[in-house]
């Protein structure tokens, strides 16, 4: 297909001017992906998985998309029956049954020429996911992405595109597992997500991360909600050597609503990066973010939130907090929320929060025969699931509290 | 069953307890009365192992073990029991998530038998309704959103769960109203008997009418400056602390 080349080709010379951001870029300040870059990864070939589907994750039925290294696994995969006209499959083969489509889609949010990593995916292009839902049509059932990874000796790297569009008045519910099959080298996921939410349309996203040691994981997903629009992503990081989720959402349409929230959990000398970027472009929006971070041994949080309130977003009503509890002397955050408004009449708040255990609670609980070690977990876990309970489909709220608490056991 | 002898504790550089001995007895019941920051809450503190408090001389013996060398979990584990001034509240942990930890915690450590959920509901549901409390109290987080007497009141449904052998009570009159001090002072009661004992804190003689005690203690200036019976709550009552040097005034 030309137009697909022609996207990969110029994606291609841009990331090769472009190279990979260095700390000297701003929105790179504090995230350095040295390591990665200095890293000789080989794309990854096609791959099957050698796995029993009943051992690969799933909260819920649902119909389930299965991705070894971004490439997308029929024979492992599980289908629903699913409302007349919604297409949820591999990308690759999408294209080849529906090109209008996605050529009517792909590219079409995320085409920041700037942004290395979206330039490098877009290079690269090959497979990865799609969800198409038709005008007021509610899917009841959520659809379930499993990115596997795996790769034992020579560091790999894959390139998975998601593109969701929904058209006006339609309903979705998506979770997104990443998570790797094994141990052993490098890996480098590096997904760019389109998501185009059509007036009246409610999304529903949920995300969980729990890749290997090795793994570099970089997510840059660009939204547009259009009037009246629904978006509700929620983030759960506890995974990876190194990850960024770069999420910009556009509220295109007056009175559209994004709910983005998150928990990342972290040790060792992982790096967990949250970058979002929420641009009011008209009237009545609103948004509200809520990020909690859980940082222990050396490990590194970075929080870089921006609003941005256009000058006709008049009535926005917009809310950032970034939280983080830190665990041990090594453990850091970087946190740079940002407001930037443009019109007058508006409702807007921002702060960052960097805390450990309350003593007074600790003692509390100690003081009823409860262990230091157990007084800690519980107050952990009532840490993360305050913001894990913003998760309003209560299957994922329930599997994601579940992997929190495990993630304490796994230190 | 707990001896504290010439106990002297600092906060940072500032010394709060000068010397106090205090001799508690199975069976009995001690009140402890004194002005504004006298020390009586340090003092529990350090009974029930708080960080941040520095014993500087004097030991405390709790059957016949050294209660200071014991991480505050044992403490409770071996049976001893703060009800706090100002009970902590703690968001996002249940009440009864807190409750049936705490509880087969301290089972577990007293070598008995932890309790199911289910076991453990129909236990809490009766003490609730013992104390006046709705089970509604239960499913909210520890103390967050509950008035002052329902914090009270939370921590003694706390101590009838956990069954201890000596009661430290700082303060767990003030905040409830007359209905309430009756309740919480039936609920102490029935744990009074002969291998149990208690030490009371308050400022006011209207607790000490409900719990009745064996003996009074007056503590100012970080000593115990003079102990009676229970007729010298009344006597402090009527004349207030001037008797030891302390100005009323201030
Ligand atoms: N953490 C602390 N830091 C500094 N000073 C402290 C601390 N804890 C206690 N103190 C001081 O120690 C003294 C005794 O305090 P304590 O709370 O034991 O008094 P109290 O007798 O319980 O008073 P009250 O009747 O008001 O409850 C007070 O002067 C108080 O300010
Ligand atoms: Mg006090």
């Amino acid at each position: 297909m030309t137009w697909l080349d022609t996207l990969r080709n110029t994606n291609r010379s841009r990331f090769a001017e472009l190279g990979f951001p260095k700390t000297g870029q701003e929105a790179w300040r504090f995230t350095n992906l040295g390591a990665l870059a200095g890293t000789p990864f080989q794309p990854a070939p096609p791959a099957f998985a050698k796995v029993a589907i009943e051992t690969l994750p799933s909260v819920t039925p649902s119909h389930r998309l299965v991705f070894v290294n971004g490439f997308f696994c029929a024979n492992v995969s599980a289908s629903d029956i699913l409302p007349e006209g919604v297409i949820a499959g591999g990308l690759a083969a999408t294209l080849n049954q529906h090109p209008a489509l996605i050529e009517a889609h792909l590219g079409k949010l995320a085409h920041d020429t700037n942004h290395a990593p979206q330039a490098l995916n877009t290079a690269h292009i090959a497979d990865g996911a799609v969800l198409y839902v038709p005008k007021g049509v509610r899917v009841a059932r959520p659809i379930e992405l499993v990115w596997i990874g795996t790769g034992a000796n020579e560091p790999l790297s894959w390139h998975p595109r998601l593109l969701v569009v929904l058209e006006p008045g339609s309903e979705a519910t998506l979770i997104e597992h990443h998570l790797s099959l094994d141990d052993g080298a490098a890996t480098f996921a590096n997904g760019v997500s389109e998501l185009a939410v059509g007036a009246h349309a409610r999304l529903h996203h949920y995300k969980v991360q729990r890749e290997r040691n090795s793994a570099f994981h970089l997510s840059t997903v660009a939204g547009r909600l259009e009037q009246g629009a629904y978006y509700e992503g929620f983030l759960l990081t506890l995974g990876a050597k190194l990850s960024r989720n770069e999420i910009k959402l556009v509220l295109a349409g007056p009175g559209a609503e994004a709910k983005l929230s998150g928990a990342y959990l972290v040790r060792g000398q992982q790096l967990c990066d949250t970058t979002t970027l929420i641009d009011h472009a008209t009237a009545h929006g609103s948004s509200q973010q809520l990020f909690k971070g859980v940082i222990d041994g050396a490990a590194q949080g970075v929080f870089q939130g921006k609003i941005l309130v256009r000058p006709d977003a008049q009535k926005t009503n917009a809310h950032q907090l970034s939280r983080a509890l830190l665990l041990s002397d090594d453990a850091r955050i970087d946190a740079k929320p940002e407001l930037e408004i443009h019109a007058d009449d508006v409702k807007c708040s921002h702060g960052a929060t960097t805390g450990d255990l309350d003593d007074d609670a600790m003692f509390y609980l100690r003081a009823r025969g409860i262990d230091q070690d157990s007084a800690r977990s519980l107050l952990i876990d009532a840490y993360v699931n305050e913001v894990i309970a913003e998760i309003t489909f209560e299957p994922v709220r329930e599997a994601f509290e579940a992997l929190a608490s495990a993630w304490r056991y796994a230190g | 069953m707990l001896e504290i002898v010439n106990l002297h504790a600092s906060v940072g550089d500032r010394p709060i307890l000068k010397g106090i001995d205090l001799s508690i007895k199975a069976g009995d019941v001690h009140a402890i009365m004194g002005p504004n920051g006298s020390g009586k809450s340090t003092l529990s503190y350090i009974l029930a192992g708080r960080d941040g408090y520095t014993v500087t001389d004097g030991s405390v013996t709790y059957n016949g073990e050294d209660l200071l060398a014991l991480p505050p979990e044992r403490r409770a584990a071996t049976g001893v029991f703060l009800a706090f001034q100002y009970p902590v509240e703690i968001p996002g942990v249940s009440n009864s998530t807190f409750l049936k930890t705490a509880l087969n915690a301290v089972r577990r450590q007293r070598g008995e038998s932890e309790l199911d959920a289910i076991q453990f509901l129909k236990l809490a549901r009766a003490k609730c309704k013992q104390l006046g409390m709705t089970d509604e109290m239960l499913k909210r987080a520890v103390n967050v959103g509950f008035s002052g007497g329902e914090k009270k009141r939370n921590d003694i449904l706390q101590m009838a769960l956990l069954d201890p052998k000596l009661t430290i009570l700082d303060e767990t009159d003030s905040g409830l109203d007359i209905d309430a001090l009756r309740i919480v002072a039936d609920g102490v009661n029935s744990l009074r008997g002969p291998n149990r004992a208690m030490l009371v804190i308050t400022h006011y003689q209207r607790l000490l009418s409900y719990i009745v005690p064996d003996y009074v203690h007056v503590l100012a200036f970080g000593r115990i400056q003079r102990s009676g019976g229970k007729e010298l709550a009344l006597e402090l009552e009527a004349r207030g602390y001037a008797e030891f040097g302390v100005n009323e005034a201030a």
